[in-house]
């Protein structure tokens, strides 16, 4: 199940999704205080975070 | 002794070439391509890219990344080398470096190769990988950022109109080569329309359904995608969908228009962003399956190694092999567009220092060998198949009795039996004059593929190939767009502040109207041009994408100079000056070359004495002599700008060495790596 999830999170990077998984467990070794999104607050938070501001990709 | 094996490697890559330059008479394989390419890649990366790495940057595993020391688990992410390659490599490599190599094929397969294969190992790779590490060692800064806190403000504020303005004329290229793919298939328009509503429930998969399953989201998509593409054929074969996807090229114009405009200013969730992973997974696994095909077949290259055309009478684009070979093919030999995505979310997520080598240069490297294998597509097809399909149609005259005529009269052969049962085996009414590289490059991948997995799917290995060019170059349309209005609204924000708040509707639709506007604009003319547009716009995208280049390499030299390298600053400065004279050439002979088929200017007085001799009407006259005043305006101040660059990054350059200015490097601080045990 681990090689599973690790191939999971491989193909997520490539297309430059970050893992939720790893900005928790981030967020609880950093900064213990922040409130911890949901799934769903997360991705909206990626998203626009990427997306946002017109992400640069070559012809 | 480990030295040794690059023996063998190195003469195996010259056997490689020796092969390719000596070879006469009937066709060569393509094995000795791929031999020479990948032969001189490994060299260079081992020991030039070492070279640049320890001595010229002196990357430092020591030395904390951006992306240790910001980590902040969303953008700043320390990324596994080989997980960062694949995102980099993915964001670099589009339809640029498919489609130049395939219109440069005119002058033959060799002077394309040659240009690919060194241009990147001494150019483009250079290019990438200082931007790259010069943006790693200042937390991520893009390049307009670097260019206005190391030359100067008015450089960068140059830099960012320079980008905005290349952005224009790529989205208008790139959009007009999908149009010229899909006119008159209803095939390709059913399969392309459908990753639309596609990428929509993708979006709505990811968002509010499953919320984070992306990976769930786009597997469902490539399998619709896949079903989308399998149900083309029974669309283009029915008698009453057929005429509803069957539409002219300025319809399809008219459709990206508005796709483009309604993209920008939807919430990315819904559209791009879904797009986006589509175009990533599809662009990754064609490349491996091309790949895969051309290795398995390895195909005889028809085409010959040179053609008659070096001399500037080629019908795909006017102009002779220097400057214009430079200038087609920039994509997979230097792209100034790199420096944007070198200077962009990868170096936020490089782990560490040494990692900037294999994204930076290798990254680089795999995206020639793509353009490699574009060359290898376009060179399997019988010489006048490829000029049949990439010449237009003025020239073709207008069936394919004539184009067999004048093809014949160039000095190959081509016979309207043979265009006519192409056209059916790939499931198409006509391939002639399809110009804009994508058509022929298509019909290629479609012999490789059918001649690697099986004869039987020729027709829907075409359209694949024709939908994974048409899909990225749409969501290269789309965040371009994007990226355009952000820039027009930090340009206009000093102007006017309301025009400067990015969620501020009427700003957003104002800026996103200009921005659309302005690629609609130039892809129009191309659509409505005799000569079929690439001919005129294609050399005009080239010239500014070697340019912002040439941006770039200032930047990197004066990254260089400022740290205290300049005895290494060649490195740049090479690419640099040739980068000038090829561009500059180019400009300068596209302004005022005195061949009405080269020269913006010249054409001008051809189409005057075309409408004062009663040949062609006053209105369309007027419309090309306003088009050609304002691509000639357009390349004139490409040129200015990048002009005005260089002399203000050799004025720094000058007063640093001089001692007359502090050598004052914007390189944030040494902080000690905890990643090394």
């Amino acid at each position: 199940m681990r090689i599973l999830r690790r191939i999971q999170e491989t193909i997520r990077r490539v297309a430059g999704m970050p893992d939720y998984d790893r900005y928790v467990e981030h967020l609880r070794n950093h900064h213990p205080e922040s409130p911890v999104p949901g799934r769903r607050e997360y991705f909206e938070q990626f998203v626009n975070a990427r997306y946002g501001n017109g992400s640069s990709r070559c012809c | 002794m480990r030295r040794l094996i690059w023996l063998p490697i190195g003469i195996l890559g010259a056997a490689g070439w020796g092969m390719l330059a000596l070879h006469r008479g009937e066709s060569v394989s393509a094995a000795w391509l791929v031999l020479a390419a990948v032969g001189t890649y490994l060299l260079a990366y081992r020991f030039y890219s070492r070279f640049l790495a320890h001595r010229v940057f002196g990357l430092d595993n020591r030395r904390a990344t951006p992306a240790e020391r910001l980590n902040n688990g969303c953008d700043f992410v320390p990324t596994s080398r080989w997980v960062l390659f694949g995102h980099h490599f993915a964001a670099i490599a589009g339809a640029g470096p498919l489609v130049g190599p395939v219109l440069a094929a005119q002058f033959g397969y060799l002077p394309g190769t040659i240009w690919i294969v060194f241009g990147v190992v001494l150019g483009g790779a250079v290019q990438d990988f200082v931007i790259l590490f010069g943006s790693m060692r200042r937390d991520g800064k893009s390049l307009g950022q670097m260019a206005k806190e190391e030359i100067g403000p008015v450089t960068g504020l140059l830099t960012m109109a320079a980008v905005l303005a290349i952005m224009v004329i790529l989205l208008a290229v790139l959009a007009l080569v999908v149009v010229n793919a899909l006119r008159d298939s209803a095939w390709g328009v059913f399969t392309i329309a459908c990753t639309i509503p596609i990428a929509i429930i993708m979006g709505f998969w990811m968002k509010v359904w499953r919320p984070g399953k992306t990976i769930e989201a786009s597997t469902f998509g490539v399998i619709m995608l896949l079903a989308a593409l399998v149900a083309g054929r029974y669309v283009a074969e029915s008698v009453t969908l057929a005429p509803i996807f069957t539409l002219t090229a300025t319809q399809i114009a008219g459709w990206i228009i508005a796709y483009g405009f309604i993209a920008s200013v939807l919430p990315v969730w819904m559209l791009l962003c879904p797009r986006d992973y589509l175009s990533t997974f599809m662009k990754i696994g064609t490349i491996l399956l091309l790949a895969i095909g051309i290795l398995v077949v390895l195909p005889p290259l028809k085409l010959p190694a040179l053609t008659r055309f070096i001399d500037g009478t080629g019908p795909v684009f006017a102009g002779k092999l220097f400057p214009f070979a430079f200038i087609t093919i920039a994509c997979g030999a230097i792209s100034g567009f790199h420096a944007l995505v070198a200077s962009g979310t990868t170096p936020k997520m490089l782990r560490r220092e040494e990692d900037a080598r294999i994204i930076g240069y290798g990254g680089m490297l795999m995206e020639s060998f793509v353009a490699v294998m574009a060359i290898c597509a376009a060179a399997v097809l019988d010489p006048g198949v490829y000029f049949a399909i990439n010449a237009p149609l003025a020239v073709l005259g207008g069936n394919l009795q004539t184009a067999a005529e004048t093809i014949r009269g160039w000095g190959f052969t081509v016979t309207p039996g043979q265009m006519q049962a192409l056209a059916a085996s790939v499931g198409e009414s006509s391939l002639l004059a399809r110009t804009g590289g994508a058509p022929s490059l298509a019909v290629g991948m479609a012999q490789i593929f059918s001649g690697a997995f099986g004869q039987s799917l020729t027709a829907l290995w075409y359209h694949f190939a024709i939908m994974f060019e048409a899909l990225f170059i749409l969501t290269t349309v789309d965040t371009g767009t994007r990226v355009g209005r952000f820039m027009l609204q930090e340009l206009g924000g000093h102007f006017w502040k309301p025009l400067g708040r990015t969620s501020w509707y009427p700003s957003i639709i104002l800026t996103s109207a200009a921005v659309v506007a302005g690629w609609g604009y130039f892809l129009i003319q191309g659509v409505l041009d005799p000569l079929g547009g690439i001919n005129s716009l294609w050399p005009l995208f080239g010239i500014s994408n070697q340019l912002l280049a040439g941006i770039a390499l200032c930047v990197g030299t004066t990254i260089l100079i400022k740290s205290g390298k300049a005895r290494y600053a060649w490195v740049t400065l090479l690419p640099l000056a040739w980068l000038l004279a090829v561009t500059l050439t180019a400009g300068y002979q596209k302004i005022f070359s005195p061949e009405p088929k080269l020269g913006f200017l010249s054409h001008v007085t051809w189409v005057s004495g075309q409408v004062a001799a009663g040949a062609m009407d006053a209105d369309r006259g007027a419309r090309l002599i306003f088009n050609d005043r304002l691509d000639a305006v357009v390349a004139g101040a490409f040129m200015l700008i990048v002009l005005l660059v260089v002399v203000m990054s050799v004025r720094e350059w000058l007063l640093v060495l001089s001692h007359r200015k502090a050598a004052i490097s914007s390189e944030v601080p040494f902080i000690e790596s905890a990643l090394i045990a």
